[in-house]
């Protein structure tokens, strides 16, 4: 059990971000205007766009530039969706028209390049150089290519596409599900720990299972895994077999899960127990912090971004913020709404310090929904909160569906998580 | 209207504040202690903190666009009467158990009054 956390310990905390914030305001930034404050934010997801918004609707004067490179961003959640012929393209789009527009968020289509911690700049692949008071770096996560062998950029964008950043990878995936012959298996192999959306890729084995089920009912999903459990499992477990009886198989690292290199010419993937064959293969590569962050000194030796976890300020650099999958955010899961519920603390944060106020204690919560087929969602919750070991989930709260769920509630989850998709995506880019 | 001192505004973090100096807000105020009284200093800050969570699931400000139920327009007695029978297992939900679970008595008034004092500044 953690220890109380004591008003002590806060404003020890608060103390290191005030003094972060005492650099920002008098550290050489020039301000748009004399006394206008000037937020950059780097990253249109779940955790920048959040962070964006929130900013403006909480202090409209503050002047928020976001960058981000992408006009059209697909979202991960709900990507399964799409793989499972549920949802289309369109669904899971979302644009920055209406920050634009609306909430009066500068929006620039562009790649942060270099951050400059000293000076307060950002600069842009297309040349330009943007001053900041404070910056918000929420760049999600890159892939590790080269920890399999076989495997590369090339090769996902070809031959086994991970389609775990959502778009052209999304789309790639789906259609040769589509063109897949009836009778040929698809292969799915999860990372290690940590990933993004840890129950991501056993709800596309939930959704790619049905899709088959109906379409071509010879083939089978084969999940190589290199963990020994996974997110849900139990509810997973229960689902498959009710819904699907063998068509999913998920093989455990220690039983020949595992997977050692890839060969793409002959669509095979070699594993500890030989080789395994697949019409489709979907490789999750392991994953690393988005390469900004990490060219910016933000990472620690775990290779992700250590934060204050009342502002998430880096604990490295002043004045930046990192949230989303690139910090380190204790118990909170990398997840998209776990990266929106840090953005949203995180610009309540910047809010009161550039106000001249103290930043209220964090409270921070994670919902994830999960597909197991169209009409059986199942998923599990946290809140989180400030303690002297970090970020904790609460202990009595949050949780799982029950294991005993009725199919009335198994079918009313479903309908939460289209009604959560719809109210997330609103509450970010609307 | 008093503005609430609350427990966790603790003298060292008073001077934390101090250090940051500068104030962009638009203030009608002279008066340096009251200059940051802006809006949301009305209610307990904490409480909006808390509440920042909710809209994910319900909507902005708790108006929602989907089949999950909004709240907006809502009374703090409403509200704080719900979510106390979601925490105690009194009223059925899907995950608004799980959730409710995660607040104190305290934390709950608070996310009430700051989703009822929104209703009131709209119906004004």
């Amino acid at each position: 059990m953690s220890q109380k956390f004591t008003r002590r310990d806060f404003s020890k905390l608060v103390m290191a971000g005030a003094a972060g914030s005492t650099l920002s305001l008098f550290g050489g930034a020039k301000p748009l205007f004399a006394n206008q404050k000037h937020v950059v934010v780097v990253g249109g997801g779940f955790g920048g766009a959040s962070a964006a918004k929130y900013i403006k609707k909480l202090d409209s004067s503050i002047a928020v530039t976001l960058v981000e490179p992408l006009t059209t961003y697909y979202t991960c959640p709900f990507s399964n969706w799409v793989l499972g012929g549920l949802k289309e393209m369109k669904d899971i789009a979302q644009t920055y028209d209406v920050l634009k527009n609306t909430h009066g968020v500068e929006v620039i289509h562009d790649t942060a390049t270099e951050i400059d911690a000293a000076n307060h700049s950002v600069t842009l692949k297309g040349g330009k150089v943007l001053k900041y008071d404070r910056l918000v770096v929420s760049p999600g996560i890159d892939f590790d290519y080269d920890a399999i062998e076989g495997y590369s950029e090339e090769v996902a964008n070809t031959v086994m596409p991970h389609a775990y950043k959502a778009g052209p990878q999304t789309e790639l995936l789906a259609k040769q599900l589509q063109e897949m012959k009836d009778g040929d298996n698809v292969i799915i192999c999860p990372p290690g720990n940590p990933f993004r959306c840890p129950p991501g890729p056993y709800e596309r084995a939930s959704l790619v299972a049905n899709y088959l089920k109906k379409n071509k009912p010879n083939s089978k999903v084969i999940i190589l895994d290199t963990k020994e459990k996974f997110s849900k499992q139990g509810l997973f477990t229960k689902g498959w077999e009710r819904l699907y009886g063998d068509l999913i198989e998920w093989r455990a690292g220690s039983a020949g899960g595992k997977i050692v290199s890839v060969d793409p010419a002959n669509m095979t993937v070699q594993t500890a127990n030989g080789p395994v064959k697949g019409g489709v293969i979907n490789v999750i590569p392991p994953q690393k912090v988005g390469k900004i962050a990490l060219d910016a000194g933000l990472t620690n030796e775990s290779g992700w971004c250590p934060v204050n976890p009342i502002t998430f300020e880096s604990t490295i650099h002043p004045g930046i913020h990192v949230i989303g999958d690139a910090s380190i955010a204790g118990a909170m899961p990398k997840s998209g709404f776990a990266a929106s519920s840090q953005g949203k603390v995180t610009a309540a944060s910047i809010v009161r310090l550039m106000q001249g106020m103290v930043p209220a204690p964090p409270s921070l919560v994670n919902t994830c929904y999960s597909l197991v087929g169209p009409g059986y969602g199942i998923s599990v919750a946290a809140v989180y909160k400030l303690t002297s070991d970090g970020i904790v989930s609460i202990k009595g709260a949050g949780g799982l569906t029950p294991m005993d769920a009725d199919d009335d509630q198994l079918s009313e989850e479903a309908t939460y998580a289209r009604g959560w998709y719809n109210n997330i995506a609103q509450d970010i880019w609307g | 209207m008093v503005k609430k001192i609350t427990s966790w505004l603790s003298v060292g973090i008073i001077s934390a504040a101090a250090l940051v100096g500068c104030n962009s807000q638009p203030s009608g105020t002279q008066e340096p202690s009251q200059q940051s009284a802006a809006e949301s200093e009305e209610v307990d800050p904490r409480g909006q903190i808390l509440a920042l969570s909710c809209a994910s699931c319900h909507g902005t400000d708790g108006k929602s666009v989907g089949i999950i139920p909004g709240f907006h327009g809502k009374s703090a007695s409403y509200l704080k009467a719900a979510l106390m029978e979601f925490k105690n297992d009194e009223r059925y939900s899907t995950v608004m158990g799980r959730h409710a679970k995660g607040y104190t008595d305290e934390e709950i008034v608070l996310i009430a009054e700051y989703f009822g004092s929104l209703s009131q500044q709209n119906s004004k």
